[in-house]
């Protein structure tokens, strides 16, 4: 692979730019790999990079039915952020963000982190007292958030109006670090380094059934053939379900649509992510200039991956009410995916029921922030066994009644 | 947008008048049941990428509970029932299957 740098960008200006190369090969499937990944988003491209980056497990394979990056981690509106309220949720969260941090640099991909800091409205009594809870948590955690006062809030974030008539602003849970990244560079600079490392990103190409042999996976049927593993990774958010059914056993996952929109691109008005859980709304800008904005998902099962209108509605009332200037504004483009939500709001990385099957889901509405540190665990998951990052998060939880509760700090899809 | 009969009143109903309420016949564990029963009860939802039996309320109308039958693939309605009854009708079973031959209710599976 020629390495992206400031003197390739030089010596392709003068050459007509013919130099460059594919980011990643599209290779027709082996016969066998070690390890099998189904689903080319973030989440399976992050698990298989660091497979080889942290344990040299390169005979791999990401199999993805559709295009790599086109289900939830090219439809997302890119929040990163650590501030949640139980530990293993820190840990994750927070491991994620110090990748984040350096990604750029370890992909050699400019992913465009953008850590321009995010606040979560407070805007009733009740989540006053719930966001200094958090606060007070993320300092045990060693995760750095602070509360801010309306005031102190007003001034970084000018265009809002804290003086709503029905949900005024109390203050705001702050986290400096969070802000932004580009999703679709997540997904091609981790395509690209695996692809790099020899491994086979194969688009294209649908999981139709998982084949056991006693108990234990044998490998996988699609589209391109039979193609066999000894190591089985699941992740694909929306449909886990169904690839748990092709291996015969059933997960506490439900999925339903979650829509985001965006606008006119605008000149630069707020350079911070603004969240309001309380009126189910968020808002930033990207560095297009297009206001980024999401609200909550719908509430039945669907697999559509298209959402109900009435929720694009509410979402811009609760925005225009909270940032009276979005009112003038025109809405671009709206799309939707398909989330996989858990009972605790919290993921699933997982062993599972059948030998050398592993599962990495339940991200739900928030699990772009997560991509690294989600990636860096399962592959020591699937590596060893076991992996401290992942053990709390495991799918017999709910049986056990051991709950990671984040239905608070995940009050808003995001 | 989703548009359902709500088989009290009569009325088709839009969304926004609807609350959704989840999987529809389920069976409350009990004491003495196993872990797993419990668990089953609690957390493992039926998430069908296709048929989908479920609890609808009309919320902001008759105000009671109904349950339909719906394609999750599609949004396709199959139909609409009360749920005063522990399994699917005749004619909505019959509307499913016309879709998918080989569908069975896990219940009669
Ligand atoms: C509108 C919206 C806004 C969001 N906003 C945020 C946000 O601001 N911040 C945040 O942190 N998170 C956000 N999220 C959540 C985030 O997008 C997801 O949690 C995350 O992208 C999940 O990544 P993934 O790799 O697990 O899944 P995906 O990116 O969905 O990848 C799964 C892949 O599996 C493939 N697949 C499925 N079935 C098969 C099969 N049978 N065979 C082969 N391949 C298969 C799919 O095609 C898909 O490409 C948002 C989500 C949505 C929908
Ligand atoms: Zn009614």
């Amino acid at each position: 692979m020629r390495r992206y740098s400031v003197f390739a960008v030089a010596r392709e200006g003068l050459r007509y730019h013919t130099g460059w190369e594919r980011a990643w090969r599209s290779p027709q499937p082996k016969k066998k790999y070690d390890v099998i990944i189904v689903g080319a988003g973030g989440h399976g491209l992050a698990t298989a990079y660091y497979l080889g980056k942290n344990y040299g497990i390169t005979n791999v394979a990401i199999i993805e039915k559709g295009w790599l990056g086109g289900g939830n981690t090219g439809r997302n509106t890119t929040i990163i952020r650590s501030n949640y309220l139980q530990d293993p949720s820190a840990a994750i969260y927070d491991k994620a963000l110090k990748l984040y941090e350096n990604l750029s640099q370890d992909l050699n991909y400019n992913v465009m982190f953008s850590p321009r800091g995010l606040i979560m409205l407070a805007q009733t009594h009740h989540e006053v007292r719930g966001y200094q809870r958090t606060v007070m948590a993320n300092q045990l955690q060693g995760v750095a958030t602070e509360w801010v006062t309306p005031e102190q809030l007003k001034k970084l974030v000018p265009i809002i109006n804290i003086h709503g008539p029905r949900y005024p602003v109390m203050g705001g849970l702050y986290q400096k670090r969070g802000g932004t990244a580009r999703h679709d560079a997540v997904a091609w600079g981790y395509a690209r380094a695996c692809s790099d490392m020899g491994m086979d990103v194969i688009q294209q190409c649908e999981v139709k059934g998982v084949r056991t042999e006693g108990g234990k996976v044998v490998g996988v049927s699609t589209t391109k053939g039979d193609i066999d593993c000894d190591k089985l990774g699941m992740v694909v958010a929306g449909h886990t379900s169904v690839l748990a059914e092709m291996a015969g056993f059933r997960l506490p996952i439900e999925s339903v649509a979650l829509q985001a929109l965006v606008s006119e691109p605008i000149k630069p008005c707020m350079d911070v992510v603004v969240m309001a859980n309380t009126v189910h709304g968020y808002m930033s800008q990207s560095d297009k200039g297009e206001m980024v904005i999401g609200g909550g998902t719908d509430s039945f099962n669907n697999y559509t991956q298209r959402g109900s209108f009435h929720h694009i509605e509410e979402t811009v009332r609760a925005l225009v009410e909270t940032f009276p200037m979005v009112s003038r504004l025109k809405m671009l483009r709206q799309w939707g995916g398909i989330v996989d939500m858990t009972g605790d709001r919290s993921p699933i990385l997982s062993k599972t029921p059948v030998e050398g099957i592993f599962v990495n889901c339940g991200w739900g509405t928030g699990g772009f922030k997560a991509i690294p540190g989600s990636g860096w665990a399962m592959a020591e998951l699937m590596a060893k066994g076991h992996s401290p990052l992942t053990q709390e998060f495991d799918m017999f939880r709910f049986r056990e009644g051991k709950f990671i509760d984040e239905s608070v700090a995940a009050g808003v899809a995001h | 947008m989703l548009l359902l009969q709500c088989p009290y009143c009569g009325v088709n109903a839009e969304e926004t008048e609807l609350a959704a309420g989840g999987e529809a016949h389920l069976k409350r564990a009990t004491v003495g049941d196993s872990d797993e029963a419990f668990e089953g009860y609690l957390f493992m939802r039926e998430n069908k990428k296709g048929v989908h039996l479920e609890r609808w309320r009309h919320a902001y109308g008759c105000g009671k509970w109904f349950l339909a039958a719906r394609d999750t693939a599609t949004l396709e309605v199959f139909g609409t029932y009360p749920a005063q009854t522990t399994e699917p009708p005749a004619d909505v079973t019959e509307n499913i299957r016309a879709k998918y031959p080989d569908w069975s209710w896990k219940e009669t599976a």
